[in-house]
């Protein structure tokens, strides 16, 4: 029972930091239709920024600056931001393809200096030694998992509010009109390129942020934590949810999360040693189907608005 | 220092530009990115891995590491990889493209090539594949450049099949119509192009270039699942170089790239070699963003 509790926190507090990333995802691409395949390669910046920032000092890795844990993660939404203006800067007066490009090649690029610029970031063996928050009470697994879900709640729900009142304010407005109607929206006067540059950046801290909370509740870090796949996840988790609708955002992170922890371990459970590999595959393929079928039959996702657009 | 990477650039670079053709046109001509253009390489070069065991291992013609057998599986993969193009476009592409949202597209192609890669992942595992393990022999070529038969042959391969693709597209009707399409789609479809065949002529090209380039890299390096996901990254970024529509440009581009990949591989170091393509693609995004070929867009 107790176990049960514990493992029911760990699995909600994975999921509500699944749950940031899609928020983030929502304010690209919901709100302002900014299309991002680089999704790890920003939640990486972020998770890497706030490591090196907080771990203590360690003789072979710069870094290890040992910067409270908060302060490593302003730094991380900062960074990241900064990355993703600048990414929005070079490609958002192109085709919206060029965007979708090159954040592809950003993940290419962040994961390329993860495994191999081992002075900063460890290389293959990442970084150790990440302060967990409450680690005073790490001997006590349930108060642990349950302290640690309240800051991840914290945090999950801080940003959704935030993302829920920007999204209506005037600066909302606008980046839902450039979505609907560019034209008209230049016309009044707004500047597309600049609002969807903010818009950008701002998704990208959340995501950078997401991925500077992952990496101080799980402790450690490494290349691995930040393949395709997880762009991937993040993708489907706000397609099943509903792009547009912060809520659906959260929703569809939880269920998403909920079927591939699922048939995760249905699938260890019931396929033999050598065939769980394979296996691991075809459990990619089929939320890759899903995405497509979701794309083809119902592009409102499940949990989303009801009224399109809102 | 050897001047061996020319060579290998060379090599790398016609790899890159047959796949660049093929994301040159669907951008130009079904107007969208198709990230799965990649698993068309890899599934293409799985095909004839599958082909040629079907066939049966024979001599290879010497000095060459292959014979007969994977020239013949060369041929039906790319006519596999082609149907499985017109195959994902009539599930998939062609509905989402009839509501007019090209970025949708994109996410499909996207999603498709998550499934495509991990149902070859599913099919073959994770580890490589080879068509032959004869060893071959390079010979000298002066100037401390060593070439292989196989390079040869497959540099070779690549003239012919690039010259071909640019006199169907410059010459034949077909080309011409594909032309028309992508720079005015309206106007073609008054004409009274057949807007469908355009379509499938796309697919068809793309698709069965891939399937070359992925068995030019089963070749000379090995199949793997993720063989074209590394490579999607250098195809765009030779596409966007050499001009999106521009056919020279993309292998062109494809070259450029190639060789600047040789060059850092000997000059900075093998594992920064990803790294290459995206320098040159934010260089060209910042300062010439229509490419080396390509027209401003209207």
């Amino acid at each position: 029972m107790i176990d049960l509790l514990g493992y029911g926190a760990f699995f909600l507090s994975t999921a509500l930091i699944f749950a940031l990333i899609t928020l983030g995802l929502n304010l690209q691409w919901g709100l302002t239709g900014l299309f991002n395949v680089g999704i790890s390669g920003f939640v990486a910046i972020g998770a890497y920024a706030s490591a090196i920032l907080t771990t203590p000092a360690t003789p072979d890795r710069i870094g290890g600056f040992g910067w409270p844990i908060l302060l490593g993660w302003a730094a991380a939404a900062l960074l990241t931001a900064a990355a993703a203006a600048f990414t929005g800067y070079a490609t958002l007066r192109l085709k919206s393809d060029y965007l979708a490009i090159t954040t592809f090649g950003v993940a290419v690029v962040v994961q390329l200096v993860a495994l191999n610029a081992q002075v900063l970031t460890g290389g293959p063996f990442g970084v150790a030694f990440i302060p967990r928050p409450f680690a005073a009470v790490q001997a006590d697994p349930v108060l642990f998992n349950f302290a640690n879900l309240a800051v991840i709640a914290a945090v999950t729900g801080a940003t959704f509010l935030a993302l829920q009142r920007l999204s209506r304010s005037p600066w909302g407005r606008v980046l839902r009109a450039l979505r609907e109607d560019e034209r008209a929206a230049i016309a009044l006067g707004k500047s597309a390129r600049s609002y969807r540059i903010q818009a950008f950046a701002v998704g990208g801290a959340v995501m950078g942020l997401a991925g500077a909370v992952q990496a101080h509740f799980i402790g450690f870090i490494a290349p691995d934590n930040y393949l395709p796949t997880l762009t991937f996840q993040v993708w489907a988790m706000l397609m099943v949810g509903g792009s547009g609708s912060n809520r659906g955002a959260v929703m569809g992170a939880i269920v998403v999360w909920a079927i591939w922890v699922g048939s995760g371990s249905l699938t260890s459970a019931i396929v033999p040693g050598d065939w769980q590999a394979r296996a691991a595959s075809l459990q990619i393929v089929a939320i890759g189907v899903m995405l497509c079928l979701i794309l083809l039959w119902r592009p409102q996702g499940f949990f989303g608005a009801r009224r399109r657009g809102a | 220092m050897s001047l061996q990477f020319l060579l290998n650039g060379l090599v790398n670079g016609s790899m890159i530009g047959l796949g660049a053709i093929g994301i040159t046109l669907t951008y130009s001509i079904l107007r969208f990115s198709n990230f799965a253009h990649g698993d068309f390489m890899a599934w293409g070069a799985y095909a004839a891995l599958a082909v040629v065991g079907v066939l049966g291992g024979s001599t290879p013609l010497k000095p060459l590491s292959f014979g007969w057998p994977l020239m013949t599986a060369l041929v039906v993969a790319m006519a596999l990889t082609a149907l499985l193009a017109l195959v994902l476009d009539w599930l998939l592409f062609a509905r989402l493209r009839a509501r007019g949202q090209s970025i949708i597209v994109v996410m499909a192609s996207f999603g498709a090539s998550m499934a495509l890669r991990n149902l070859l992942e599913f099919v073959f595992t994770s580890r490589p594949a080879y068509y032959s393990r004869a060893i071959q022999i390079a010979m000298p070529l002066g100037l401390g450049i060593k070439i292989t038969a196989d390079q040869i042959a497959l540099l070779l391969l690549t003239v012919v099949l690039v010259t071909g693709m640019h006199l169907f597209v410059q010459r034949s009707q077909r080309g011409r119509e594909m032309r028309a399409y992508s720079q005015n789609p309206a106007l073609a479809r008054v004409i009274g192009i057949d807007v469908d065949a355009v379509v499938r002529a796309t697919w068809i090209i793309g698709a069965a270039l891939a399937c070359a380039s992925g068995v030019m890299v089963g070749t000379l390096v090995q199949l793997r699942p993720l063989m074209g996901l590394d490579l999607l990254l250098p195809i765009f970024a030779a596409a966007i170089l050499g001009g999106i529509g521009s056919i020279p440009g993309a292998v062109l581009g494809g070259l450029v790239i190639g060789l600047s990949e040789a060059a850092a591989v000997q000059v900075i170091g093998a594992e920064w070699r990803a790294a290459v393509a995206f320098v040159i693609l934010m260089a060209v995004l910042l300062i010439r963003p229509m490419g080396l070929f390509g027209v401003a867009e209207r």
